[in-house]
């Protein structure tokens, strides 16, 4: 097809590319989680791309769209990564295609396809297996650090796939150190009481705040690519810093570090690569401020006195829905029209 | 060199190739003329112009072709000697491929020769003078706006001009028809400006130049200083797309912008484009009507691309062969540059005041558009701050005002949004669709009003004659009745005899069909006839006559 009218200039670089961008800034935290929890996040990523794209390809069929566009656009296979990192490792393979069905289904396609969904997709599945099977979503592995051990590629599968026992695995499992946090606190242990477990490192847990300095890493290369604007990611983690840093200050011995708060959980991965989904986020960049702080105060908000251990996904669906209502407020001044305030001289 | 002054940033724009060297590699040339001039009546906005002349005139080099009276109009010149052979719609370059009536002028003798370039000395003429002569010259803004200059400046007149802005930026890519004029013809650029400022009176000049072109830079600064003029500088300017465009240049300049939906007169800045300033030098010191311009013709598809200094009416497949033919097999004509010129799909288009470059791209497949993701990149180039991505959604759902509250007419149709989008959407042809969606709903408006206004008049003036109507009967009925009850007193019986009356009908019938065959009889309009047109009706009657008597 040839262009109908003006600009005719060598095409940009395509949203393929932008996706593609977002799967390479993946890779380094990605190699970092299998490096500390074992080949099992291989299983996990197989089936949630493999699902993902099988979703997309059943609807796009069932709508009469073209396949290989929309395939090839990576969406699919950047939803379904982000899933696999978000659930728990070894997740049974239904419950990933349960997740990825509702992620494609009713996250995106139901909405209109790419471009047209208010909310992230990927969270769209992840919250629905959250709450629908809070057993699966709580049996969370340990790194090989402190386990010792872990399933290699072919037990990982099977025991995917239900070929395997649980209770064969069973020492290995336990809560999150997010999880930990939020339940010792409850039992009114100090900080420094919780902190002996063996899961927490430095600043969040063992491993996951390794992982999290990669997201971080893998997140400066977006900004680099100018794949995504700084504006989310700073808001949200200066949010998140922020609250952090006034609680802490006020009580220190029961409530957690802000370095803890920033390096645990999804709030590294969602900073640079949840929230900054551009369909579901905010586009102007005043919005994407307020967008980004909305995110990272109601994190905090929900981990410190939410039901759940971890609020990234929570918030970021719900920041999605003030999305209409925040660009509208937070358009730029138009060049030569004047402030409003400007206009009763 | 002298120092640059502030300058001030706009928001967002674009850093593109250049590509200016491939056109600047021979120097600016004189094109040979054409076999065929073909010059469209109108090569401006606004009213449109009269034809002065008929087919088979002989016309001579800057007589004028067609011109109108009215204030926003610039007349079209003969650039050559020649005769008239036509006058017929031709393909000009217009977004919708239509047709417009052309002068087809076969040229009888060559291009007059411009002896000398040198200045000499500096005319004396009147403000009015000078914008007499502009006007009469038929100068537009060769920018590629083309309105005329002349009622530019006297618009402008009603407002205090703070700073004239001469308009060198040349920003689009690929053309060089600016750069290569300030590069060998500065001092008649700086004179255009001479006369300019005696018109406007501004407090200061300011030349803006894109830091692309350093020998033009040079040259002006050089030709500045040597014309000596007080208050004017030569600011380099970063090169930015779209530096160019008049809101922009003005707010690098001067920091100001131009308020929506008001002309730049009214923060005291007016600005002219480089070419313009030569050719009213040109108007006023050589008394040269514009009948030519400089234009460039490039691209990846001709083989020597160049400036040429070119006759207006020259068909466009003339220059591309002077700039050695096609290159590639399946062109892409463009007129103007690759960001805002227009898409021809003929080549036997002429050359107008508004062309500024000839463009021949490689016909390459554009990639399919896909879902816009609200990645937000379009709102980071646009120079005029909107949300471009806001406007496309509201286009594409069709809700016309929503995107007037958007801004859309401070869109400047850039073409940033549409050159970033990695979706590939077209959204400056989203834009220019929503803009005349929504003239032509203002005009059918306009059209529904004035008619139901038509209809509201027609039925109070229906209704007024059905009063008066009724009141004239009613005075008649009493009138009737003051008849009768005389007719009663005087003893007469209360009715006429009936016969009577049918006769007094039956006779003004009588009469009326008298009258009739007597109005027949005499053949109405043929009285008080100069002797001329009787002349003319014998002729006529006795050819019928003869065709008769032929027939039987």
């Amino acid at each position: 097809m040839s262009t109908l009218s003006s600009p005719f200039v060598t095409p940009s670089a395509g949203t393929n590319r932008m996706m593609l961008n977002v799967l390479i800034a993946l890779i380094p935290g990605t190699l970092a989680y299998i490096w500390y929890f074992g080949v099992g996040l291989i299983v996990n990523l197989v089936f949630a791309i493999g699902f993902a794209l099988l979703f997309e390809a059943l609807i796009l069929w069932l709508r009469k769209r073209p396949l290989k566009p929309y395939l090839s656009d990576y969406s699919a296979v950047v939803a379904g990564w982000l899933f696999a990192l978000c659930i728990p490792m070894h997740s049974p393979w239904w419950l990933i295609a349960v997740g990825m069905a509702f992620a494609m289904i009713a996250g995106k396609h139901l909405y209109g396809g790419l471009g047209f969904n208010p909310f992230n997709p990927a969270m769209v599945g992840y919250v629905v297996v959250l709450i629908s099977f809070p057993q699966q979503m709580t049996t969370w592995f340990l790194p090989i650090t402190v386990s010792g051990e872990a399933m290699n590629l072919v037990e990982a599968f099977s025991y995917s796939l239900g070929f395997s026992d649980l209770q064969q695995w069973d020492a290995l499992t336990m809560a999150t150190p997010l999880d930990q946090y939020k339940t010792n606190l409850g039992l009114n242990m100090m900080v420094s009481e919780i902190r002996q477990s063996p899961v927490f490192g430095d600043f969040g847990g063992v491993g996951w705040e390794w992982i999290a300095n990669w997201w971080f890493l893998g997140g400066l290369y977006l900004l680099y690519t100018k794949t995504i604007r700084w504006h989310i990611p700073v808001s949200m983690l200066g949010a998140v810093l922020l609250f952090a840093l006034i609680f802490y200050v006020m009580d220190p011995d029961s409530i957690a570090s802000p370095g803890f708060h920033l390096f645990s959980g999804g709030v590294m991965l969602g900073a640079f690569f949840i929230a900054t989904d551009p369909v579901s986020a905010s586009t102007t960049n005043k919005g994407r401020l307020v967008y980004g702080c909305m995110i990272g105060t109601l994190v905090y908000i929900i981990r410190s006195w939410g039901g759940y251990p971890d609020g990234v996904a929570f918030a970021v669906l719900l920041a999605n829905m003030c999305v209409p209502l925040i660009d509208y407020y937070t358009q730029p001044r138009v060049y030569g029209v004047e402030p409003p305030e400007d206009h009763h001289h | 060199m002298s120092t640059n002054p502030v300058i001030y940033q706009f928001h967002g724009g674009m850093q593109l190739e250049h590509h200016k060297q491939l056109s600047l590699g021979q120097p600016l040339q004189q094109a040979s003329l054409a076999d065929e001039i073909i010059i469209p009546l109108n090569q401006h906005i606004g009213e449109a112009n009269q034809a002065l002349v008929k087919v088979g005139d002989e016309v001579s080099a800057g007589q004028i072709l067609a011109e109108t009276s009215e204030l926003v109009s610039a007349p079209v010149h003969a650039p050559c000697t020649g005769r008239i052979t036509a006058i017929e719609p031709r393909p000009i370059a217009h977004p919708s491929g239509q047709q417009a009536d052309c002068f087809i002028l076969q040229p009888t003798a060559g291009l007059a020769t411009i002896e000398s370039w040198d200045n000499p000395p500096l005319a004396d003429s009147s403000k009015q003078e000078l914008l007499e002569i502009i006007r009469a010259a038929g100068i537009v803004g060769l920018g590629g706006a083309v309105f005329p200059t002349a009622a530019k400046l006297e618009t402008a007149d009603n407002y205090p001009i703070e700073t004239l802005i001469i308009n060198g930026a040349e920003c689009e890519p690929y053309i060089t028809c600016d750069d290569i004029l300030m590069q060998t013809r500065p001092a008649l650029v700086i004179r255009g400006i001479q006369y300019l400022q005696r018109i406007l009176q501004p407090q200061r000049t300011l030349i803006g130049i894109e830091d692309n072109k350093p020998t033009a830079i040079k040259a002006m600064r050089e030709a500045l200083s040597e014309a000596a003029l007080e208050h004017t500088e030569v600011v380099s300017i970063p090169s930015l797309y779209p530096s160019g465009s008049e809101k922009q240049l003005i707010k690098i300049l001067t920091g100001q912008e131009v308020h929506s939906g008001q002309l730049a007169f009214e923060i005291g800045a007016l600005s002219q484009n480089t070419g313009t300033c030569a050719a009213i030098a040109q108007a006023v010191d050589q008394n040269q009507a514009l009948t030519s311009r400089i234009v460039t013709v490039t691209g990846p598809g001709v083989n020597n691309p160049g400036n040429w200094l070119t006759p207006l009416g020259t068909p466009f497949s003339h220059l591309i062969e002077l700039a050695g033919g096609y290159k590639v097999a399946q062109p892409k004509l463009i007129m103007g540059g690759p960001m805002m010129g227009l898409e021809l799909n003929d080549d036997r288009i002429p050359v107008v005041k508004a062309t500024n470059c000839i463009l021949v791209l490689d016909q390459a497949d554009q990639p399919q558009a896909q879902p816009c993701v609200r990645c937000g990149r379009c709102t980071e180039v646009c120079p005029a701050k909107l949300l471009p991505q806001q406007l496309y959604w509201y286009s594409r759902a069709r809700q016309f005002e929503t995107m007037e509250k958007y801004h859309l007419f401070d869109c400047i149709e850039c073409g940033c949004c549409s050159a970033v989008c990695p979706s590939h959407i077209p959204l400056v042809q989203y834009y220019r669709y929503a803009k005349s969606e929504i003239w032509e709903q203002q005009r059918k408006t306009y059209k529904s009003d004035r008619s139901r206004k038509r209809h509201e008049f027609r039925e109070a003036r229906l209704e007024r004659q059905k009063q008066r109507d009724e009141e004239r009967r009613r005075l008649k009925r009493e009138a009737l009745a003051k008849k009768k009850a005389a007719q009663q007193q005087t003893g007469d019986k209360p009715d006429k005899p009936k016969e009577q009356t049918v006769d007094a009908v039956q006779a003004a019938l009588l009469r009326v069909k008298a009258r009739k065959q007597q109005q027949d009889a005499e053949r109405k309009n043929i009285s008080n006839l100069t002797p001329e047109q009787q002349r003319q009706i014998d002729e006529a009657d006795a050819r019928r006559q003869k065709m008769k008597q032929e027939d039987s």
